[in-house]
């Protein structure tokens, strides 16, 4: 299908390409070791009088929190729960990768490298990625020492397991509550510091604003969220590690807390933001029960082993699914796709479910959901066999929603779980902000457009514990910077800004509540800007989502006063920048006119229905610079001298 | 179904704060019990009424975010987090009390919302293993017994919600301290600081101001995750043995 019109470029101009200055040159696994060995050193000494922000404190945060305060730096760290131990990475359920190869399958440093770039269907940089693999042992080794309580055989060494479809059991677990497990050990080592004095710690209090002082960026505006105080602090640099953007759509597997502000803040401030339109959506969430309906929830994809996914044969069927006959139900998984039957890739199960209820084949509440049957698997290997595989997760589904899964098979549906794009940072996890890093998902870096499972965990921590605490160290040689005075005139409008944005919210007074907007928000995310988007689709969602955007600042009702622990402030705040970064979504997913990874344009596919990339116009990560309405892509054209670009075939 | 409500309200701490009755009607029972509150919150802000402030985050039982009080049971009348706790589990017509956490501990922030900051300092008085970046040994040169690792693993699995401080009648924090000396004392790279960490995290605990554990293990019953009570005769057993060596 051509490719060659642009309808993108009515809401965008194109600036000059960008590129990665920090990365090496030579062979790729001499590349970290001549970056750490060319960095400048901070003599220990020295350390205490510069001083790091760090937002967040997920893995990335914690961990580069705790790292940097061990290391003698003056560390400030903030997050808007009520503990740092409650960052969402807590709900990571799988496993984190490391190529320690324990299980002697072949696995090495270079296949996990490999693995990870073609699952990130060559979108993401070599070098990255291979840093990534090589740090991914040391990730272990550090868990361990902290007492991360992981899955042992009866020996007493390390378990691990196959995950996300690759043929190496390369994946450490804590039961179904690695995340949890890995995020306490950060945070335990993060309480040692502050205990110890290195790290001052600042919970219920939110980033609203990013300083910009002489083209660096020196420092944050902040409201505490019980007194509504807002509070500038300044530093030598600045890292965010406040995690991703699924949140956009209203209804994902995020903490419900979970926002773009602190990005988006830094963006309008000249960060540039890349590849916002690869998200990644998961196959096997509960479904939707009713418009009352927060959050999704997850359930592992192990499910999809055993369990058979099928709807009725015939549009509108409302039988019970026990009354349905096995002739009149389609295995469409299995029907399409042979080979790999229920076990194709996550994005590609996740369209499937969306073209039957499209198709009005859907099943349960709206129509939208899929039938996933253990029937045919009790049968098989006994009820003892599956309750022992799979019980949690049945336990977990029936709880939610009242259903008993032994007898009546489980309803699913895709949710929104992860985004790859972030901000753009160079090898050092620099932006292009002097001073400003960023860790964790909330950068665009090692994923490409697509992360493979049990790898945000090992990002959050190789970014945390040992590639940020490097190249941070190597910009704050040349600090400390001059002091920054409370009444500077950078720091004087960064908070006049903030006081105006809170003062608009809180006087608009109109007739809609927050959650309305954010919900319908939502709705057209997940419409045009989902599982599959088009180029109609897409112009039309930014037509939309621009005039939600300028109802929600003349109707929107935020009850109460600033001076207060006032969470429909808190939500509004957060909403408002939800409506910026979905328009800028849709732009990029209407300038990317291929199929690739979490991106799949309704124009580029194959014959069969697969995605087609298009390497020979798209090999490059676009890096969105704020324009408003227009904002400016910069290209970061993306080359492969190791991994040979291939298409991908689950037939 | 419909409910009647009766809801704490207080404005900040130093409110004296009441409970307050709400009528909700139409509420469905797949709603869980913090979608149901948002439907009031809804209600309650178009009518131009503060929405009731409460702690969440995940929605899916691991953060320890959400955690209110449920005719008088921390998290309600189901062993889980208030997050999973839904509708379903209440008849039509029911009146259901909701009140923040209630410990000298846990000061109450706004409405149900309460400081548990006190969990979190107990936690820098030694709930850790020091273990700076970068020095640790390779992984696998330390077996660790599965028994010991698996019952480690219990009692990590806390999630630092407070429940067990709700529920107890002295007001103790003495579960979740425990679970944390059980979870890193039964590990071999927990042993150089066994004794220094029970002495730290007792004392800490003390002086928040959590009451003394008189063995009475509603603090077990109210767990969401389960957390036994033998964790707390454990820290006994550490704290003994560890102010015993101090002395001699």
């Amino acid at each position: 299908m051509s490719t060659t019109t642009n309808a993108s470029e009515q809401f965008h101009s194109v600036g000059v390409d960008i590129a990665d200055a920090k990365a090496p040159k030579g062979p790729i696994e001499q590349r970290w070791d001549s970056r750490k060995f060319n960095a400048k050193l901070v003599n220990p000494a020295n350390r205490r009088k510069l001083s790091v922000i760090i937002v967040g404190t997920g893995l990335a945060g914690a961990s580069a929190a705790a790292t940097l305060g061990e290391a003698g730096y003056h560390v400030k760290s903030f997050c808007y729960q009520d503990s740092p131990r409650r960052a969402h990475s807590i709900a990571a359920q799988g496993g984190i990768n490391a190529a320690k190869n324990y299980r002697n399958d072949g696995d090495s440093v270079y296949r996990l490298f490999y693995d990870t770039v073609k699952g990130g269907d060559f979108r993401a940089r070599e070098s990255n990625v291979y840093r990534l693999a090589q740090v991914s042992v040391n990730i272990i080794d550090q868990c361990v020492a902290q007492g991360v309580p992981f899955a042992r055989e009866y020996g007493g060494l390390l378990d691990n397991r196959s995950f996300g479809g690759v043929q190496v059991s390369r994946t450490f677990y804590a039961r179904g509550q690695t995340g949890q497990q890995l995020l306490i050990g950060a945070y335990q080592a993060l309480e040692r510091q502050i205990g110890a004095g290195t790290v001052e710690m600042n919970t219920r209090h939110e980033m609203l604003e990013l300083i910009m002082v002489d083209d660096r960026a020196r420092g944050i505006i902040v409201r505490d969220m019980v007194t509504g105080e807002i509070e500038t602090h300044t530093a030598d640099a600045v890292v965010l590690a406040t995690g991703g953007y699924g949140n956009v759509f209203f209804l994902s597997t995020n903490a419900m807390g979970s926002n773009i502000t602190a990005p988006w803040r830094a963006h309008r401030k000249g960060a540039y933001f890349a590849n916002p339109c690869y998200t990644q959506i998961h196959p096997t969430c509960i479904p939707v029960s009713g418009d009352y309906q927060s959050k999704l929830t997850l359930m592992s994809e192990s499910l999809r082993n055993d369990g058979r996914i099928w709807v009725p044969k015939v549009a509108g069927d409302d039988r019970l699914p026990s009354d349905i006959p096995e002739d009149e139900r389609d295995y469409y998984l299995e029907r399409i796709y042979p080979s790999f039957g229920n076990l194709v890739p996550r994005d590609i199960a996740s369209r499937a479910a969306k073209y039957q209820c499209d198709a009005g084949k859907g099943v349960g509440p709206g129509g939208l959901g899929v039938y996933l049957d253990f029937a045919e698997a009790i049968e098989r290997l006994g009820r003892p066999a599956v309750e022992a595989k799979y019980g949690n997760l049945f336990d977990m589904y029936a709880q939610i929603t009242g259903e008993n899964p032994y007898e009546q098979p489980m309803r699913i549906y895709p949710a929104v779980h992860y985004t790859m794009g972030g901000l753009w940072v160079d090898y050092d996890l620099q932006s292009n902000l002097t001073g400003l890093f960023v860790a964790g998902e909330a950068n665009f870096s090692e994923h490409g457009a697509n992360r493979l499972g049990a790898s945000a965990l090992m990002q959050g921590l190789a970014d945390g514990y040992f590639v940020l605490p490097n190249t941070i160290a190597d910009y704050l040689a040349s600090g400390p910077y001059e002091k920054i005075a409370d009444d500077h005139p950078a720091v004087l409008e960064a908070r006049a800004a903030v006081e105006e944005r809170v003062h608009k919210l809180l006087s608009i007074n109109g007739t809609r509540t927050v959650d309305s907007f954010h919900k319908e928000l939502g709705q057209i995310m997940w419409e045009y800007c989902g599982m599959e988007r088009s180029e109609e689709g897409l112009i039309k969602a930014i037509g939309m989502i621009r005039e939600l955007k300028a109802e929600f600042w003349s109707n929107v009702k935020v009850t109460g006063v600033n001076e207060e622990l006032n969470q429909t402030l808190e939500r509004a705040n957060r909403v408002g920048d939800f409506f910026e970064l979905g328009e800028l979504m849709c732009i990029d997913a209407l300038n990317r006119r291929e199929s690739c990874g979490g991106h799949f344009r309704a124009e580029s596919q194959t014959e069969d229905g697969e995605a087609l990339r298009h390497d020979d116009e798209f090999a490059y990560v676009s890096a969105w610079e704020f324009g408003g309405d227009t904002p400016v892509l910069h290209k970061e054209p993306l080359e492969y001298e190791y991994v040979e670009m291939k298409a991908r075939s689950y037939k | 179904m419909n409910i009647t409500l009766r809801v704490w309200r207080q404005k900040n701490a130093d409110d004296k704060g009441k409970m307050v009755t709400y009528g909700l009607e139409d509420v469905s029972t797949d709603m869980s019990f913090l979608e149901m509150l948002d439907v009031l919150n809804e209600q309650l802000t178009l009518s131009g009424d503060e929405p009731i402030a409460f702690d969440h985050d995940c929605r899916e039982g691991i953060c320890g975010s959400c955690g209110v009080v449920i005719n008088g049971l921390a998290h309600g009348p189901q062993v889980s987090t208030t997050c999973q706790l839904h509708m379903r589990s209440f008849e039509d017509g029911a009146v259901i009390d909701v009140e923040p956490w209630r410990a000298g501990a846990f000061p109450v922030v706004k409405d149900l919302v309460v400081d548990r900051g006190s969990f979190d300092r107990i936690i820098q008085a030694g709930g850790f293993i020091s273990a700076p970046t970068g020095s640790a040994p390779e992984a696998n040169n330390l077996p660790v017994p599965k028994k010991d690792a698996d019952h480690a693993f219990e009692s990590a699995a806390c999630i630092g919600c407070g429940a067990c401080v709700a529920a107890c009648p002295n007001g103790s924090g003495m579960l979740f301290t425990a679970a944390k000396i059980t979870h890193l004392g039964l590990l071999p790279q927990g042993q150089p600081e066994r004794d220094s960490r029970v002495i730290g995290m007792v004392e800490q605990h003390d002086h928040e101001g959590f009451g003394g554990c008189t063995n009475i293990g509603e603090c077990t019953a109210a767990c969401p995750k389960g957390i036994p009570l033998d964790t707390i005769s454990r820290l006994n057993r550490d704290l003994l043995g560890a102010l015993a060596k101090g002395k001699a």
